[in-house]
């Protein structure tokens, strides 16, 4: 095999794998089977989270935060393995982040332009790549003290909630948009291309009706401004931000894979330097970092003369390769010191303990807050995967420390009462995998709650204005229902006394799904309103002695 | 080049120039607009559909089928009512109207029975209909809603197409209600040639009981959550403007509290019936024994029998035992 061949393989393996993840990610919706027994769960017919499963920065830092590995993230071990013998393969062959980063990189490889000068200096190893490795530290640290951090910057968190929240949307946007000028044209053969389109949203978007994300600006332009630097440094965010190949970078050490190179016959024509990717000196008569090498395969690929070559057990001399980041321990301790100085600042500030925040409604089966704040990796998989739209993206609802953990919104959507998608999804257990059974709950036991409704008596059809409506009795799911009615009697404008039904709320079996408050008439602040009082994964955020001696035992 | 001679460059870009400045101009004049906060009047197509065959004989009577199969109910109501090819002609397109309103399987009685659906598309195609379109505008997510129903596979699997909707499939009519005049309606109901309502028997806080009359709510979009507000006055208007062909009412479980969603199977009885008939207030009337109510209790069916839309007296009519 020539390394012309390897190089392709490489592309291909890229292309393939970001196809796959995008695959994924697009299954993360309403796509999968009714289970055969009498409950009929709905089951994902595909293993959308695996790319998460493998990430061992994520595995590291969960276990730092939790001293627990969440199920499938055992997986990990595998990336770390192979990194261990074959280096950071995994930016420059796997990683989807990595190669739309490459994508937004290529521009033309001329050396003996003026770019291309720049290029060949730019693509030369600088200390700025050392920011990865402290940015590591600092998350790591972080973790250690119970704040997971590391899914702000985690790459395929980042990739998953970015494209999963913001560039589907938008794509779905702009087929509705198209898609209703077609339809509002009335022009016949056009109506065809309007059925492609609707196809288009339902069996790949998978969605029925436009998608809105809370606050995905503030992730969407952390996304988008990450791509924008690849027009000015290649890969800058995988050389130096992304703490995942940072982690690799560390690993890969000990790889066996490695480089000779055969520095009499180099004529210094600068070629390797213009195609590499990882910025790390790979031409003759410099030090190769290897922690920085993405193994891309191109130096060796165009180097004319044959000096460079990747080899199994290679022969190298000292001068020739830098094995590992030069991080001296006094900063690597300093590093770690401020990550984890972090948190207690951060929990000095906004924090659930010294108030809890009324709008901050966890999906279902999220464990209780602390623990959440120490397993939730911000990659956005259960906004994504939520049939109605339910979850959203924090801003400060959850502090600065919980900054795009997951919030549920019910009048933009309300939590399905047969629905266990979330939990399903989840990659380190943040949301539990509940059975249908356990969220709804039997008759001895409740389900899973995760808020408790509230009627606003001043904007209530019946009570304020004596118009019957009942419309959140009507679409309680729980049996019996949570909502019940009092007949009363209001005074109408004309004098007349009606007798209506306010709607009354009992918490003992109110679950805070929030289908009364999103379907509440009363469209813009309804007049029935779910806040977290009540969730089941509390036992602090409780309102009555009964039920937090229930979530007690 | 001597003054006042062009060359063809400068002369194309002069004039472009001045196209240009016409155009901004003349977009200018065209756009202008003094009142621009008043949005365009909307025109509004007025339909009525009325699928209702017009023979005396046959609204004078009402089906019942008890116990067999739901699919044996369904068939056994239908034969004794003249058979299908009463209702269905050659090359009709059929829209089958179950309520598949919840995310809620066939026990616990919130959705009509799948197999009577299956049924009844197999009785339309039987009679030669050249499409039946079972749809419904449901209350939970509609992918859910069909699927754990049961109804999307069970009408798929006997040659139906399961109608899923976007805004798009709806159309501004004038419903010509005292109520209820501008509403989005589902296209299919609209441009059907026949259509079957299939409403399951259920308890509802507000009206008691939910029936074939008020499953019309299903075929249209919009602000429904508003309707409760007059909600015996809605559902006239509804059934007013829509007339179905039949209404072939399951019984098989029917849901006799914690209407209309349910969840526990405590609040399910097994009736195993069905009940049929052209008559949609006489059906209902009928229907509201199962949740041991009267025709009376229930307001909407005593303002329909006012309405005129048909009786809520039963004992007006010939009740066949199917």
């Amino acid at each position: 095999m020539t390394i012309k061949t390897v190089r392709n393989l490489r592309r291909v393996s890229q292309g393939v794998f970001l196809l796959l993840f995008l695959w994924l990610l697009l299954r993360t919706g309403f796509s999968g089977v009714l289970t055969e027994d009498a409950i009929r769960d709905f089951r994902l017919s595909y293993p959308v989270k695996i790319f998460l499963q493998f990430d061992p920065l994520l595995a590291i830092s969960t276990i730092l935060s939790t001293w627990r590995l969440y199920d499938g993230m055992i997986w990990s071990l595998v990336l770390v393995v192979l990194t261990v013998f074959f280096g950071r393969f995994f930016c420059g062959w796997i990683c989807p982040l990595g190669t739309v980063n490459q994508i937004f990189s290529s521009r033309k490889k001329n050396r003996k332009s003026i770019i291309g000068w720049n290029l060949v200096e730019s693509n030369r190893w600088h200390r700025y790549q050392n920011i990865k490795y402290y940015l590591l530290i600092v998350l790591l640290g972080s973790s250690l003290l119970t704040s997971l951090l590391v899914g702000i910057f985690d790459p395929l968190s980042l990739i998953i909630r970015s494209i999963g929240l913001v560039v589907i949307p938008m794509t779905g946007y702009v087929v509705d948009f198209v898609n209703g000028v077609i339809f509002n044209s009335g022009v016949g053969f056009l109506s065809y291309l309007g059925i492609v389109l609707d196809m288009i949203s339902r069996s790949v978007l998978l969605t029925v009706k436009p998608v809105h994300y809370h606050t995905i600006i503030s992730l969407g332009l952390f996304f988008f401004l990450i791509l924008a630097t690849n027009r000015l440094f290649t890969r800058f965010w995988c050389r130096g931000l992304c703490p995942l190949g940072a982690l690799l970078g560390v690993l890969s050490r000990w790889s066996i894979l490695g480089m000779e190179k055969d520095h009499d016959k180099c004529t210094d024509c600068n070629l390797c330097l213009l195609h590499c990717h990882g910025g790390d000196d790979p031409i003759a008569n410099a030090t190769w970092k290897k922690s920085e090498c993405h193994l891309c395969m191109n130096c060796q690929a165009v180097c004319p003369e044959g000096v460079i070559k990747f080899k199994l057990f290679p022969h190298e001399k000292k001068q020739d390769v830098k094995k590992a980041p030069s991080i001296p321990r006094r900063k690597v301790i300093a590093s770690l010191a401020g990550g984890a100085a972090l948190v207690p600042m951060l929990r000095s500030g906004d924090d659930f303990k010294a108030k809890f925040n009324e709008l901050l409604i966890r999906p279902p089966g999220a464990v209780a807050e602390d623990q959440f704040l120490a397993r939730c990796v911000r990659c956005g998989e259960c906004m994504k995967v939520c049939p109605n739209n339910a979850l959203h993206p924090t801003f400060l609802e959850a502090g600065w420390e919980g900054i795009w953990s997951p919030v549920l919104i019910p009048r933009i959507g309300y939590c399905e009462h047969t629905c266990t998608l979330c939990g399903q999804v989840c990659p380190t257990g943040a949301i539990r995998e509940i059975t249908l059974e356990e969220k709804v709950g039997t008759k001895e036991r409740k389900g899973v709650s995760i808020g408790t409704a509230f009627v606003d008596p001043s904007r209530c059809l019946p009570i304020a204005m004596g118009t019957p409506c009942q419309v959140c009795e009507e679409w309680c799911p729980t049996s019996p229902k949570a909502i019940y009615l009092e007949e009363i009697s209001v005074l109408k404008p004309n004098g007349e006394s009606v007798l209506v039904k306010r709607p009354r709320v009992n918490p003992d079996l109110c679950i805070g799904c929030g289908a009364c408050e999103n379907v509440c008439p009363v469209v813009d602040r309804p007049a029935i309103c779910v806040t977290s009082i009540g969730e089941s994964r509390s036992a602090e955020n409780q309102i009555l002695l009964e039920s937090r001696a229930k979530t007690q035992t | 080049m001597g003054a006042g001679v062009y060359t063809r460059r400068e002369f194309l870009k002069k004039t472009g120039k001045a196209v240009a400045a016409s155009a901004v101009l003349g977009a200018g004049y065209v756009l202008a607009d003094s009142r621009p906060d008043y949005p365009e009047e909307k025109i509004v197509e007025s339909v009525s559909l009325n699928y209702a065959k017009d023979d005396s004989v046959l609204f004078g009577k009402l089906a019942v089928a008890r116990d067999d199969t739901p699919s044996g109910l369904v068939k056994r109501a239908v034969a004794a009512l003249g058979g299908i090819g009463v209702f269905i002609s050659k090359g009709d397109k059929v829209v089958v109207k179950p309520n598949v309103g919840w995310d809620r399987t066939p026990e616990q009685a919130a959705n009509t029975n799948p197999e009577a659906v299956a049924e009844m598309v197999r009785l339309c195609l039987s009679a030669g209909a050249s499409e039946v379109i079972v749809a419904d505008v449901t209350c939970n997510d509609q992918r859910r809603t069909f699927l754990r129903s049961g109804i999307k596979e069970a009408a798929e699997d006997a040659g139906a197409t399961v109608f899923s909707y976007s805004s798009k499939n709806f159309m501004d009519v004038d419903l010509g209600g005292k109520l209820l005049t501008s509403w989005p309606v589902l296209k299919p109901i609209i441009e059907a040639d026949k259509l079957i309502n299939m409403p399951i028997v259920k308890h509802h806080g507000l009206t008691r009981a939910t029936l074939g009359m008020k499953n019309f709510y299903g075929i249209i979009g919009g602000m429904r959550n508003q309707l409760h507000q007059k909600i015996d006055q809605s559902i006239v208007d509804l059934a007013s403007f829509c007339r179905p062909t039949l209404v072939v009412a399951d019984c098989y479980r029917a849901l006799m509290r914690n209407g209309p969603v349910g969840g526990s199977l405590d609040d399910v009885k097994e009736y195993k019936t069905v009940v049929a008939g052209v008559d949609s207030v006489a059906v209902d009337a009928y229907l509201t024994q199962f949740l041991n109510l009267t025709p009376e209790d229930v307001r909407h069916i005593a303002l329909a029998h006012k309405t005129g839309l048909g009786t809520m007296k039963i004992e007006d009519k010939v009740i066949l035992d199917a």
